[in-house]
């Protein structure tokens, strides 16, 4: 089935998918033209398959439970942000802060992932094929973020629980984020996920970052300098 | 918010039609910014002495034939006059420091908002929709084009208000964010004996680099300064007689997004205001990394 953005506005589009999908029997929905719209197939609650093709803008795929959303190109800021099940992968590049506070799902980013990737996620899981921008994993609590390529500056910034893997460079690391030995366990779980992400690295590659908890309980004593 | 658009074309058969296509972009990014829009567009240079004076006046059917005729007469020469609504285009080749003295006097009411041998500017308060169709955007042509529409946050909607600034001669900027030191800024230019004309932000901004450039610095150096002396959030798109420039400060949290092929390069805070220009499925589409300075020259 195919819904026309270019017939359609992106209202009627998301109407029908949130409301007329169940005990439709449709499993596969093709978008065309979306054009850099906001919030194509955001909210959705049902086991279908949305192919978008072309670039499309704003949080796309926001809200996702158990529907798998394809981007055939290029999306803007916080593509699958609050994620709770599913997997959303993008083709292209993805601006800022995707998947961020994403509870849980898979999302893929065959591109770059600019600023703020997985910021504040909640246990989502985040694979990069490229580089992830500053301040990715921003205070980022459950998940992993595994990224093919390079992190910009202030990577993992304030982490909580979240874990980072990245094959490339390290521009800097954020206030209590630090390296850790990689893993039998590590390797397993980027091996799995770059399965899940249709990804061909080799696991050992990677670094280990995680949160060092010293910013877990107040310094009085540490005068702002952390 | 507010949105910013930019287009250069590479080849000259698109010059024609570069209002065609820009239009749309700035009417687009209106959900953005709806207080107020403007657009400078850029021409092949006139001929030294000549000079194209961008004026503007809030005076309702003001009479730009007799303001003319006065400056004939006052100024002499060959002078002559465009005009659209509120704004008008004095070429002349009269050196920019008499225009202004000459205009001060007789007449008082009528701003100079650009100055240069490339640059034509509209910009007016606004719905951008309705600011386009007022002054013809689209059937505007040239080299490139910088427009604008505003989400006023931190100073007055007026026409004055509304971007593109302009400082000195053929240089223009555009603005999405806002600064939080522009009064340093502007007690450290006015020292200097450099005048404002209004209390808006991105006028500081504009100012203090074409400070910079007058200093001897080129457009990069100048750049490269602003990210130590501004602070705030910024992504500026400039445009000189020759270039479109665009640069993110650190944090980058004003988008920006641009398109390049072989017959324009697009810039735009979204992607939607792109989707009608010709072979965008296939340009490469890409967002401007922060603290990096794009520069794309005719």
């Amino acid at each position: 089935m195919q819904l026309d953005l270019a017939k359609l506005s992106v209202r009627e589009v998301n109407q029908f998918l949130h409301h007329k999908l169940r005990g439709s029997g449709i499993n596969r929905i093709e978008i065309l033209n979306p054009d850099g719209n906001h919030s194509i197939a955001a909210g959705l609650d049902a086991d279908v398959a949305v192919e978008i093709l072309g670039h499309a803008g704003y949080f796309i795929a926001g809200m996702n439970k158990l529907a798998s959303v394809t981007v055939h190109g290029n999306v803007g800021w916080s593509v699958a942000e609050n994620i709770m099940s599913g997997a959303v992968r993008v083709k292209g590049h993805a601006s800022e802060s995707a998947g961020a506070s994403g509870h849980g799902g898979l999302v893929v980013i065959e591109g770059d992932a600019s600023s703020r990737c997985g910021i504040s996620m909640k246990g989502c899981d985040i694979v990069v094929g490229g580089s992830v921008g500053h301040f990715s994993a921003f205070m980022a609590q459950a998940g992993t973020l595994v990224v093919c390529g390079d992190a910009g500056p202030n990577l993992g910034d304030s982490l909580y629980e979240a874990t980072i893997y990245v094959r490339g460079k390290i521009h800097s690391l954020g206030a209590d984020a630090q390296e850790e030995e990689l893993q039998a366990a590590d390797a397993e779980r980027i091996s799995h996920l770059l399965a899940l992400a249709e990804m061909d690295c080799d696991p050992s590659e990677f670094k280990r970052i995680a949160s060092a908890r010293s910013l877990y309980h107040w310094n009085a004593d540490a005068h702002q300098e952390y | 918010m507010c949105g910013i658009v930019g287009l250069l074309v590479k080849r000259d058969e698109l010059r024609d039609r570069l209002g065609q296509l820009v239009t749309p972009m700035l009417e687009c990014m209106g959900t953005r910014g709806p207080d107020s829009a403007g657009l400078a567009v850029f021409h092949e240079p006139l001929a030294a002495p000549q000079r194209r004076f961008g004026l503007f006046t809030a005076q309702a059917a003001f009479d730009w034939q007799a303001f003319h005729a006065a400056f004939t007469r006052d100024a002499g020469g060959e002078g002559s006059i465009q005009c659209v609504d509120s704004h008008a285009f004095e070429i002349s080749p009269i050196a920019v420091d008499d225009f202004k003295v000459w205009l001060r006097k007789a007449y008082p009411a009528v701003h100079l908002i650009s100055v240069g041998r490339s640059i034509e500017m509209y910009k007016d308060e606004g719905h951008p929709g309705k600011i386009a169709e007022r002054f013809h955007f689209a059937e505007l042509t040239g080299t490139h084009a910088v427009g604008h529409t505003r989400m006023a946050t931190e100073s007055a909607v007026s026409p004055a208000h509304a971007h593109p600034y302009t400082a000195g001669e053929d240089f223009c900027l555009v603005h999405n964010g806002s600064l939080s030191n522009p009064y340093s800024i502007r007690r450290k230019l006015e020292a200097r004996g450099i005048a404002f004309e209004t209390d808006n932000d991105t006028e500081a901004g504009c100012r203090f680099l074409e400070w910079r450039m007058r200093e001897g610095d080129t457009l990069e150096q100048a750049i490269e300064t602003s990210f130590d002396e501004l602070d705030g959030f910024f992504t500026f798109l400039m445009a000189t007689g020759d270039r479109m420039v665009l640069v993110r400060d650190a944090f980058a949290c004003k988008p920006a997004v641009a398109a390049e092929t072989d017959d324009y390069v697009a810039v735009s805070s979204e992607f939607r205001s792109l989707a009608h220009l010709p072979n965008i499925k296939t340009a490469n589409v890409f967002e401007p990394a922060p603290e990096q300075i794009y520069s794309w020259t005719l």
